[in-house]
């Protein structure tokens, strides 16, 4: 049966990350084995339309990469042993790939590709590289997306795009980064960096703006795969599964947080309507594994009891709004109380200010404005407009009108954003008039 | 990212409610887990035979009947679904491929409507309808 290109891309898009996992293994070298699973993928484009696709097209294409990888030790004469141990897997001098695809399949046992692929995952997010290289690295190896999706959803010109992947495999490759999981607390600490990844890839689409908006919530679901995909492979950290349902739970409310005209639409203003409920049950299931990871985790540890991870923290705060049917029916006391083992967490006044939103929903506006006071002094806060945001509807519910504007005027002047300024100013102007001068 | 709805059909087996053999039912679930692993199912479901269930059927404006199972055209009955998320039909249909199934069984491979793609015959009005709608019954 012929097939077309779109069907080689989309059975690569399945495979692609099993296949460079392995090829990693093989070589011992991620950015090798990405350029050998392209060389597999050309490979089957060439031959697939007219041969159709092999009954086992990740057993070929890893068959192909691993020919080119004994090709390219051969040439580069560098590592003879590599040869070796290869020349022992494969039947170097046989015709075709029907003896290798019968020991790739053997090899291909699926607790040893769930291994591969996680050495892939800690490798690609390595902290070596900058955010923007594991975003792009992850991406490619893991995702399977093309150097232009990539370009394409960053909004960067494709050559750039490629430039990151290129040092990306580079720096990896000069840090001499070995292709494993690591043990122990330096796991805790990767698996943070990890996570930080796939959060970021979901940040990027899920921060979009109205005319790319459409373009880049691929990016969100991009970002939800790769976190199931983790979720399957690491199910006993809890934060894996946090993260999908953070996620999950926001991304679920993807269509209620822009108006009509593309104008951000506050959390307690959304239309709950619309906000997708299938996604949410999706999401407070990822929770309730988390939970279960943590207890067993705690189970483990016998006396100390775990406490939740910032991922977990978050999805538990966005769980509290998803499972209030109104704004009115917010649980604010927990919310206040979630946001509180946050900041003993991240140390972030950022998460600071927003326990003061939530204390000030809770306890109401004065014990709000209270938290925002030691705020105030903080460099790190000056040119933040949400701190003068907040402060000011602290201040307008207090009746305090003229402090409020002048805070709303400030944070109007601070924010970069077009439509949140103006949002800013007509609150500002519902202050009413400003006092005269005297 | 796109949506698929795939649907299995039923046969006389599944309608008498018979559970598939061990094998394929062992089958059947570890291609579920490849699917979950791969981070493109959204949800599976097996449905009970048409005998489990009703119709309910609109003879006008007021009056409706309801017609309890089962359904005599068990060719159409579906059976079961999955609800995929991939970045295309292609890789949808690369993954349908895999299922554990023979003897001339037909998956039914459909995209979902996303939001976005609704045509202009969804009218602001329309969607504002719908909105009030589902406020109504609570979500």
């Amino acid at each position: 049966m012929a097939q077309t290109s779109e069907t080689v891309e989309a059975v690569w898009r399945l495979e692609a990350a099993r296949v460079v996992a392995t090829l990693a293994r093989y070589t011992g070298d991620l950015g090798l084995a990405e350029e050998l699973a392209q060389d597999a993928l050309v490979a089957a484009l060439e031959q697939w339309p007219a041969a159709g696709v092999p009954a086992k097209p990740g057993a070929w294409l890893t068959a192909v990469g691993k020919r080119r990888a004994v090709d390219h030790f051969r040439r580069t004469e560098t590592l003879r042993r590599k040869v070796g141990e290869l020349g022992r897997e494969l039947a170097i001098d046989g015709e075709g790939y029907e003896a290798d695809l019968a020991g790739a399949d053997a090899a291909a046992d699926d607790t040893a590709i769930d291994d591969d692929l996680l050495r892939l995952v800690f490798t690609a997010c390595h902290p070596v590289l900058s955010a923007e290289a594991r975003v792009a690295l992850t991406l490619r190896v893991l995702g399977g997306l093309t150097t232009a999706e990539i370009a394409r959803a960053f909004l960067i010109p494709q050559a750039s795009a490629a430039q990151r992947i290129v040092r990306a495999k580079r720096t990896l490759a000069d840090a001499g980064v070995p292709f494993e999981v690591p043990d122990g607390p330096e796991r805790r600490r990767r698996l943070a960096s990890v996570l930080e990844v796939v959060y970021l890839i979901f940040n990027e689409g899920y921060a979009a703006t109205a005319g790319d908006a459409w373009l880049r919530a691929d990016l969100c679901a991009e970002a939800l795969r790769l976190g199931r995909v983790l979720a399957g492979l690491m199910p006993a950290e809890p934060e894996v599964p946090a993260l999908v349902a953070l996620m999950e739970i926001q991304d679920s409310r993807r269509h209620a947080r822009t108006g009509p005209d593309g104008e951000p639409v506050l959390l307690l203003d959304q239309d709950r309507a619309k906000w997708d409920r299938l996604q949410i049950e999706r999401g407070l299931t990822a929770l309730v594994r988390a939970d279960q990871a943590l207890q067993s985790a705690e189970t483990a540890q016998s006396a100390e009891t775990a406490e939740p991870g910032p991922y977990h923290l978050q999805a538990a705060l966005a769980a509290c709004h998803a499972r209030a049917r109104t704004a009115e029916d917010t649980d604010w006391p927990l919310i206040a109380a979630l946001y509180g083992r946050l900041v003993q967490q991240t140390r972030s006044p950022v998460v600071e200010l927003n326990r003061a939103v939530a204390v000030g929903m809770a306890e109401g506006p004065e014990a709000g404005l209270a938290i925002t006071e030691a705020l105030t002094g903080l460099r790190a806060m000056q040119d933040y407009h949400l701190l003068p945001g907040v402060r000011g509807d602290l201040l307008f519910r207090l009746g305090r009108h003229a402090e409020a504007r002048a805070e709303f005027e400030r944070a109007a002047e601070l924010t970069a954003n077009t439509r949140e300024r103006a949002l800013l100013l007509a609150r500002a102007a519902a202050c009413g008039e400003r006092p005269r001068r005297a | 990212m796109p949506r698929f709805m795939v649907f299995i059909k039923g046969d006389e087996g599944s309608e008498a409610g018979a559970m598939p053999p061990t094998d394929l039912f062992e089958e059947m679930i570890a291609y579920n887990e490849q699917l979950a692993k791969a981070g493109v199912l959204l949800a599976a479901e097996g449905l009970k035979p048409t005998q489990a269930g009703a119709k309910v059927r609109f003879d006008d404006k007021e009056r409706r009947t309801v017609l309890d199972g089962p359904f005599t055209e068990s060719k159409e009955v579906v059976a079961g679904y999955w609800l995929l998320q991939t970045s295309s039909l292609q890789e949808a249909l690369e993954w349908v491929k895999r299922a554990p199934l023979s003897g001339g069984a037909t998956l039914e491979v459909r995209p979902i409507f996303e939001m976005s793609e609704l045509g202009p015959e969804f009218t602001p009005e329309l969607r504002e309808a719908q909105q009030q709608l589902r406020e109504q019954l609570g979500g």
